[in-house]
């Protein structure tokens, strides 16, 4: 590096700086279209959510909406009735829910996904098939899984519910829902996590784990002090992958619960309730607003917590 | 210039008359709960083949919310994907400023036909903005094999009478089916549960939530006894889970022979009563009991076609709704389906009579009906029905009690209500 820059004095610089900016400008036009599209498809409709969550608006006639500020949010009549969602007692039920749902479930499919993913990392005969079968779970989608789960999860015919509950009602009461729902979602989503885990492992050099050998160091020690370590980039960016999705998570609750009670369970759930069950566009836009935050709060958390880096 | 004359051809030969249109194509959207979306595909295409039109069916989610959902986005958007509207009885107040006005554009015999009160229903601000398609009331459906074998001779009158029955039956019963249930109905929260929970309360003497003119009427001690007992249903004559049910799992636990007793609509008779119902012949259907000083009732449901006014087609879906709402097709629909028709004279139909029984005897129970609160509470409507059957769900899974499910939940329509419904 610093022997080029020697070589031809003064002009080369001005020549590099003119490629690097003609690069540069390169750059700016490829990305371009992305840029509109995004700004298209994701900016023009998160400005849209942002604006009418200060306004009271119905859903059924948008261009009647009326300026409240933030009354959206909070707001207090003189009745001393408040109208604000903030102050309404089933949102916070939802985030503690979601909350809940997503530490838990985020834990259990990283450990078990880790788990999975090594046992397919070592050589074994059927490994490609076992790779293949493992994403079967993931491969269904939610919403069929998830009234999959809710036949099995019946208390008069369900496999789970009848057969080894002895007919109990699992999705009947909401303390004990959230925890049939964790049992979905990480049996749906484990094998996704153990996928990014894989992909992760396999860029391990071996040779290193042939010198650890030699060393005599045991695969305990190994793993403590080599796979896991050398693994935490991509560990770190499939755990905010992961806590985004199950943030928004809303299938799972909406198929195996209704909407009333997926309200209830999930952020999104309300949201959906507030906005198109009782056409409140104005307050199911600022409860997406509200989510928007809580998500973006805990990314930036995690990202600098951690230091991951996505490049 | 070829196309221009087409154009021209084509819109003279709609403002000619629908028949001789040539061939569009329409979109009608129907439940699919029971029988529903074959008969509605059978309805729309008897019309497509006598006019050479197209239809196209939309099958629609199966439970009602889901379906307001949707449709309101459609409508929202101004879209014209679809030209004919399945609506529940709840909903013309909430949408009806998106539908065309009938009056005028279909016979006036047609509408005269029908029940008064369902054509109001149907009036919004001077439009009728759709004609109603089959009627519902809650009804109680009940083994009759099950009754005679454990010795009663009739099916129970009050809600007392009704859980004394399912107990002995299903004490007797689960002997030898674990999996036998006395009684089962639409505890899932959401608008089923509302329709049930409004029997309950009305039968009992606790009045109707909102009442016509408006004012809360829910808090007081008939309506919070009378969901104290429908608590005390739960694991005694229903299972846990019947607090997950919709229709189509009650009417699943019932038709697969176990359940001695289900609330349920008329649709569901004439799939007990087919080929491969466990339970065929051993059904019977009686109006829903009533509590200690309250009068048997039955929630007012039933559903109507309406069409869009983004529909480019307008002047076809009109035909195409006067087609389906006609006393042939509901005669029809009565038969294959046991759909209460909306048109008086039906009930007194020797085939109709002949296929389902028990309209005869129902007739009053399913035409003296009780509306949901949703005239008085218009756009409001659905936040009602939500905060009421999220309360009632409160007391059957036992997170509160009667009395005080009811004077939250007063407080809860208080804050809906605002300023004003």
């Amino acid at each position: 590096m610093t022997k080029i820059t020697a070589g031809p004095p003064a002009t080369a610089p001005v020549r590099r700086r003119g490629i690097e900016s003609a690069r540069a400008r390169q750059a700016v036009w490829l990305l371009l279209p992305t840029l509109i599209a995004i700004a298209i498809v994701a900016g023009f409709p998160l400005y849209r959510t942002i604006y009418y969550s200060l306004f009271d608006a119905n859903l059924t006639s948008p261009d009647q909406a009326k300026f409240v500020g933030l009354h959206n949010f909070w707001f207090t009549t003189e009745d001393g009735i408040g109208i604000g969602f903030l102050q309404d007692p089933k949102w916070w039920g939802a985030v503690k829910n979601t909350l809940l749902f997503t530490v838990v479930s985020v834990a259990l499919e990283t450990v078990l996904g880790m788990i999975i993913a090594l046992v397919v990392n070592s050589a074994f005969k059927g490994r490609a098939f076992m790779r293949t079968a493992m994403l079967v779970p993931w491969a269904i989608p939610t919403v069929v899984s998830a009234q999959m789960w809710a036949y099995m999860y019946n208390d008069s015919f369900g496999l789970i519910g009848r057969g080894v509950l002895g007919g109990q009602a699992l999705l009947a009461d909401n303390s004990t829902a959230i925890w049939a729902l964790i049992a979905v979602d990480v049996w749906k989503t484990t094998s996704f996590m153990a996928l990014l885990i894989l992909a992760g492992l396999q860029s391990l050099p071996s040779d290193m784990y042939e010198a650890a050998d030699m060393d005599g160091a045991s695969k305990w020690t190994q793993y403590w002090r080599l796979t896991l370590p050398l693994l935490r980039p991509a560990l770190l960016v499939a755990l905010v992958f992961r806590s985004l999705d199950a943030l928004r998570v809303f299938d799972v609750m909406y198929v195996m619960l209704g909407p009333n009670n997926a309200a209830q369970t999930s952020m999104t759930g309300y949201a959906r309730l507030a906005l198109i069950d009782n056409s409140l566009l104005g307050v199911g836009s600022a409860v997406a607003v509200a989510i928007f935050l809580i998500i973006m709060v805990i990314v930036v958390a995690y990202v600098t917590a951690f230091r991951v880096r996505f490049d | 210039m070829k196309k221009v004359v087409a154009l021209i051809a084509l819109t003279a030969a709609i403002s000619s008359g629908a028949s001789q249109a040539a061939g569009v194509t329409l979109t009608i959207a129907c439940g699919a709960v029971g029988q529903e979306l074959e008969l509605c595909k059978a309805g729309a295409d008897r019309w497509a083949k006598s006019t050479g039109n197209t239809v196209k069916v939309f099958e629609s989610p199966n439970l009602t919310n889901d379906r307001l959902g949707l449709y309101q986005q459609q409508l929202a958007a101004k879209s014209s994907d679809i030209d004919v509207y399945q609506m529940d009885v709840v909903w013309p107040g909430q949408l009806g400023q998106h539908f065309v006005d009938l009056k005028g554009k279909v016979p006036d015999s047609l509408v005269k036909s029908n029940f008064p009160s369902i054509v109001a229903n149907n009036t919004v601000n001077g439009k009728l903005v759709a004609l109603p398609w089959y009627t519902d009331g809650g009804l109680l459906f009940y083994r009759t094999d099950l009754l005679k074998k454990y010795g009663y001779s009739k099916a129970p009158t009050t809600w007392a009478e009704l859980a004394s029955m399912a107990k002995k039956i299903q004490d007797g019963e689960q002997k030898t089916n674990k999996a036998f249930a006395g009684f089962v109905f639409q505890g899932k929260d959401y608008e089923g549960l509302t329709c049930d929970a409004l029997e309950w309360i009305k039968s009992s003497g606790g009045g109707t939530l909102i009442d016509n003119t408006g004012k809360i009427t829910i808090n007081n001690p008939n309506a919070a006894k009378a969901l104290d007992t429908a608590a005390s249903w739960i694991k005694s004559i229903s299972p846990a889970g019947v607090t997950t049910y919709d229709e189509e799992a009650a009417r699943g636990i019932f038709q697969a022979g176990n359940a001695a007793f289900m609330r349920n609509w008329p649709y569901a008779y004439k799939l007990g009563e087919s080929a491969d119902s466990k339970v065929k012949g051993k059904i019977a259907v009686a109006p829903l009991p009533k509590g200690a000083g309250g009068q048997n009732t039955a929630t007012l449901g039933g559903w109507q076609l309406g069409v869009s006014q983004y529909s480019k087609h307008q002047a076809e879906a009109i035909a195409l709704v006067t087609y389906l709402a006609s006393p042939a097709e509901q005669k029809i629909r009565a038969i294959e389906g046991s759909y209460a028709p909306t048109i008086p004279s039906l009930y007194k139909d020797a085939a109709v009579l002949k296929a389902v029984p028990p309209f005869g005897s129902l007739y009053s129970s399913l035409t003296n009906a009780v509306a949901r609160p949703s005239g008085p509470t218009g756009a409001k409507y659905n936040q009602v029905s939500q905060a009421f059957s999220g309360a009632v769900h409160d007391v059957l899974t036992g997170k509160t009690k009667g009395q005080a499910a009811v004077s939250s939940l007063a407080t809860t329509l208080a804050r809906i209500k605002g300023a004003g419904w």
